[in-house]
């Protein structure tokens, strides 16, 4: 049994790309968690999208083993975090985790907006951070205004900021010593025996294992045969394996206070495991719950649905599987005139939708559409009642509305000088409200109250255009504030097209209704019927263009008595309809709304 | 009409050609020489195996046409052609005014055999004139430049009772304007009959290549509808209104041939990759013969016949292609014709053909629904909607 007081649980934090993933791969790599055949690059982002994307999607956990410079062998758990917004909440429960963190910023870059969101979470958690200034290696790595920011905007002392290179291994020595030296062991309860109380950090479904779940001891030890008890569900499971990562799963007797590891207790479903929840013993349970539990709440909301309907079921199936695995995502059937039968999704942002569509078409194969994302709003009905707007579609009859919340967040945004007067005009355009400006250097931090339906609507990828890509951003959600929202339809032929119902901000109305027209008017093909389209607020048109009949498309020769081929062609045309949608006896290539729905480059 | 019995048709197919003009994507093939006894015999047993397979069940069928299609029938034997006439004749009894046309290239090799050509029994000929315009007649490929055709064409004024002429328009670069002038010149050469084809890019044509990168373009859709029109108006006003879109003649001077086709009677069809409609035993029956001359060749001397595919149509099909050819011709298709063919359950939806009307695409009166201009100008999206 590892004595407590060596033990050190730590986290990384960093920007995306500041080398979070090449420092915890060489951590490994020197502590021989892994044979050298093993280690792959960059470990411990195990999904491709991972990998690929360069980021860390899923909490991940390895246990290393250093013997430091005082002679003694000291265990050393790294928890590797998401650190992107979608997931602050599972990022705050793994540096709850945590005493402390590796605060790692680009010598060459220095500070972000990420950088920034992440810092303050481990404040929050009352962590210890070890600033570290990575690529020293660069010939543009500047430490000593690295310093200084980090100084300047965070408000940590950074003097003896430890500069390495992950990717030479330069530092790394140092890196571990701080660990041991300057982070504390973790704390546990003093009694002789305390009760039962663990965090659980995350949870996944692996194949051979069924669900597992990591989980940090803070008092107590957990083994084998003990029933726990989850204490939002109130549902107990008997421990029958416990185990650490090395990253590889080891299986040991038991997991003592303040060590991290995983248990499989016939779990049935990852949505049974609430990140952030506390575990006890359920013949001796805490009546003291560990601090900060929050249910998971999707943010975004949007409609999947497969570009061939016979797709249907293996949507239905894929969606299945990912939920299995992530708890937070969560899916409900719906059924859309343009677009068939799909699934309405929430999320936990756009990072996190992006994430799951791309998984579907990669590891299911499917062709899917996606209608545009949506908040969730609050409707104060005049009847008293409130409701929760996940779908436009559901917009109920405006003459029962009382008034409309919509959510708002804190936004911070790091960006050079020279692209600061666009990325002000971008942010008052989406209705922000500025509230605070400072410049560090060169570079210029602006947080903006902003609604976040304006958020999801391309603004992210308007921020990196106009800032050429420099500009980074980060938020959390703020509150609910009452908006002059309306319901925009879109009708074709007088048909309104649920899908692309959207909900606005009054001032934007006239400017969406005029672009998704336009851009339909581009994509639908002329038909032998003219098209009529229309924007409208209730019954009030606000825009409207029509795509007039075709005028020409007959077939010049007639090929003697060749009839066959002119039938063949004709049942071919039927085959391309199957992807068409019916509106008022004119067929619209499903394409066309799907290409509509892409605003984000107009 | 409705008191004669249902007539026969018969197309001979002759892959043969000079050249391959780059527009081109019917079954023509170009070859150093081809043995014309051996094309001979090989139609001739295919006519046979035809008609046996028809044997008994002719009923009041009588043989209205004969059209020697290609290719370029021109090239054939005026000996090989009266052969196969004379053969057709003995097979099947025959309209005493029956229609035989033979295809034409218009350049001098050719018309030298006319006379020849009436001999043997032709009483009509098509002439691929294509243009009048020495720089379209170069883009096109022909062999031939605008005065050796118009030559032909009176060539053929003496020497057969009717004769018609193909034009090509909507090529790159052509103004209204000049189609205009280059129609009204042709008018004066023609006798009653002219077939105006839209210039059309087919995939596996050299064009096809030559449009894809950009080597040229076509009229866009407004354009080629105004070309449209003017053909139209023009011919009209000369006498000779469109009787099916892009066929004019004067009254009665319609191609007996290819009304057969537009009205969806039976034809036999003979050569390689001949398509027929046949009904045996009550059953029409879609026939195919192999496409490649060679092979077609090999299999009528193996087997007396190159049929690639003969297979029943079902009631669906044949109102289907009914319909399609149909209203192709300005008389369009009364709803009798696609009942006998496919029954009830394959007639169109009467909200459909109301939707038309409203349009005004399409008329229907006296139980037969017909195309307007401006619906025949849309005729693919026409049948699409009424076929679905
Ligand atoms: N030159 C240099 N490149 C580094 C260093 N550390 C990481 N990188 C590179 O920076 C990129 C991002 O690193 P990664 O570890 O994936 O960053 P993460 O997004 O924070 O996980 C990769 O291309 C790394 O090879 C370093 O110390 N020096
Ligand atoms: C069977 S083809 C050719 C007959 C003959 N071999 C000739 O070229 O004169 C009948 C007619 O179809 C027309 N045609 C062939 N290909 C065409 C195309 N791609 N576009 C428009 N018309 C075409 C030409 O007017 C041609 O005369
Ligand atoms: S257009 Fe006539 S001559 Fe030219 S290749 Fe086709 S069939 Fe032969
Ligand atoms: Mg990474």
């Amino acid at each position: 049994m590892t004595d407590i007081a060596r033990i050190r649980n730590f986290a990384i934090i960093a920007h995306i790309d500041h080398g979070k993933s090449t420092l915890a791969d060489r951590l490994i790599q020197l502590c021989g968690g892994l044979t050298n055949r093993e280690m792959k690059q960059q470990v411990l982002d195990s999904m491709d999208i991972e990998r690929e994307r360069g980021i860390t999607i899923k909490a991940q956990t390895v246990r290393l083993k250093y013997t430091a410079k005082d002679g003694l062998e000291y265990t050393i758990n790294l928890i590797d975090t998401p650190g992107h917004v979608d997931f602050s909440y599972e990022v705050s429960r793994s540096l709850a985790a945590c005493e402390g963190s590796l605060l790692v910023v680009d010598a060459s870059q220095g500070v972000e907006a990420q950088t920034l969101a992440n810092v303050y979470l481990a404040i929050e958690n009352n962590h210890e951070i070890i600033p570290v200034l990575n690529k020293i290696d660069l010939p543009a790595a500047e430490p000593e205004r690295v310093k200084t920011q980090i100084e300047d905007v965070i408000g940590i002392d950074a003097s003896d900021a430890l500069e390495i290179s992950a990717k030479t291994g330069m530092g790394m020595e140092a890196v571990l010593e701080a660990i041991v030296t300057k982070l504390p062991p973790p704390k546990t309860s003093e009694e002789p025996d305390p009760k039962v109380r663990a965090l659980l950090v995350d949870s996944w479904y692996d194949a051979y294992l069924g669900v597992v779940a990591l989980v940090r001891v803070r008092d107590g030890v957990i083994k084998k045969g003990q029933k726990l008890r989850m204490i939002s569900t109130g549902a107990v499971h008997e421990v029958d394996r416990v185990g650490v990562l090395t990253p590889k799963g080891l299986v040991v007797d038991q997991l003592n206070p303040g060590e991290v590891g995983f248990i499989t207790a016939n779990i049935k479903a990852v949505a049974d495991c609430k990140v952030g929840d506390t575990l006890t013993e359920d013949r001796r349970p805490t009546d003291e719950p560990l601090p900060g539990f929050q249910p998971s709440v999707p943010v975004v909301f949007c409609g999947l649905f497969p570009v061939d309907s016979s797709e249907f079921e293996t949507l239905r199936e894929a969606l299945g599987r990912l939920a299995l695995n992530d708890s937070s995502f969560h899916f409900e059937m719906e059924t859309s005139a343009a677009l068939g039968f799909g699934f309405r999704c929430g999320f936990l942002g756009l990072l996190h939708l992006e994430i799951i569509q791309e998984r579907l078409s990669r590891e299911f194969d499917l062709d899917l559409i996606s209608t545009a994302p949506s908040v969730v709003y609050r409707i104060q009905l005049n009847n008293g009642n409130t409701i929760e707007l996940h779908n436009p579609a559901d917009y109920p009859d405006p003459t029962h509305i009382e008034s409309i919340e919509e959510p708002w967040i804190k936004a911070t945004i790091m960006v050079p000088d020279e692209f600061l007067g666009p990325v002000l005009t971008l942010c008052t355009e989406r209705r922000g409200e500025q509230i605070e400006l400072t410049y560090v250097g060169s570079r210029a931090m602006a947080v903006y109250r902003l609604p976040l339906n304006e958020v999801v609507f391309d603004f992210y990828d308007r921020l990196k255009s106009i800032s050429r890509g420099y500009a980074s951003f980060d938020y959390e959600i703020d509150s609910y504030k009452e908006g002059d929202l309306v319901k925009v339809s879109i009708l074709i032929n007088g048909d309104p097209v649920d899908a692309l119902a959207m909900i606005v901000h009054r001032s934007q109305a006239d400017f969406r209704g005029r672009a998704i027209c336009g851009r339909l008017k581009d994509l639908i093909p002329r038909q032998l019927f003219k098209v009529a389209l229309q924007a409208a607020i209730g019954g009030k048109v606000i825009a409207r263009e029509t795509i007039g009949a075709l005028r020409k498309d007959v077939t010049a020769k007639c090929y003697g008595g060749d009839v066959s081929r002119k039938r063949k062609l004709l049942e071919k045309q039927k085959e391309g309809k199957k992807r068409m949608r019916q509106f008022g006896k004119v067929d619209i290539p499903q394409s066309a709304f799907l290409e509509a729905l892409k605003m984000g480059d107009n | 009409m409705p008191d004669r019995p249902a007539p026969l048709g018969l197309y001979v197919h002759w892959p043969f050609c000079l050249s391959k003009c780059p527009y081109c994507d019917f079954n023509s093939h170009v070859r150093d020489r081809v043995d014309h006894a051996a094309w001979r015999n090989a139609l001739l047993s295919e006519l046979d195996h035809a008609a046996a397979q028809m044997q008994g069940d002719t009923g009041p069928r009588r043989l209205a046409s004969i059209f020697f299609g290609g290719g370029t029938p021109s090239l054939m034997d005026p000996e090989t052609v009266g052969a196969v006439i004379d053969r057709a004749r003995a097979l099947w009894p025959a309209e005493p005014d029956i229609e035989i046309t033979l295809e034409a290239n218009p350049t001098s090799a050719e018309t030298g055999k006319f006379a020849g050509f009436a001999a043997a029994g032709v009483n009509r000929v098509s002439l691929g004139v294509q243009s009048l315009r020495p720089g379209a007649l170069a883009f096109l490929g022909r062999q031939h430049d605008a005065g050796q055709a118009l030559d032909a064409v009176r060539m053929a004024a003496r020497t057969f009772p009717r004769h018609s002429f193909d034009l090509i328009y909507a090529r790159p670069e052509q103004s209204l304007e000049d189609w205009r002038a280059e129609l009204t010149e042709a008018l004066d050469h023609v006798n009653g009959h002219l077939s105006i084809y839209q210039l059309t890019i087919e995939p596996g044509t050299a064009f096809h290549t030559d449009h894809r990168l950009g080597r040229f373009k076509t009229p866009d859709e407004e354009k080629a509808a105004a070309f449209f029109d003017v053909t139209q108006e023009i011919l009209e006003a000369a006498g000779m209104p469109g009787y099916e879109v892009s066929n004019h003649a004067a009254p009665g001077q319609e191609s007996r041939h290819n009304l057969i086709y537009w009205r969806y009677r039976d034809y036999v069809g003979i050569g390689p990759g001949a398509h027929g409609r046949v009904t045996i035993e009550g059953t029409k029956r879609a026939q195919r013969r192999f496409r490649l001359p060679e092979k077609w060749l090999d299999q009528v001397t193996q087997a007396g016949h190159g049929t690639e595919e003969d297979s029943p149509l079902g009631p669906q099909d044949r109102a289907a292609e009914c319909l399609m050819m149909g209203l192709r011709l300005t008389e369009g298709v009364p709803l009798q014709r696609l009942e006998e063919e496919g029954g009830q359950s394959a007639l169109p939806d009467p909200d459909r053909i109301e939707r038309l009307v409203e349009e005004g695409y399409v008329s229907f009166a006296d139980g037969t629904i017909a195309c307007t201009t401006e619906g025949r100008l849309r005729l693919n999206s026409v049948i699409d909607f009424l076929l679905s």
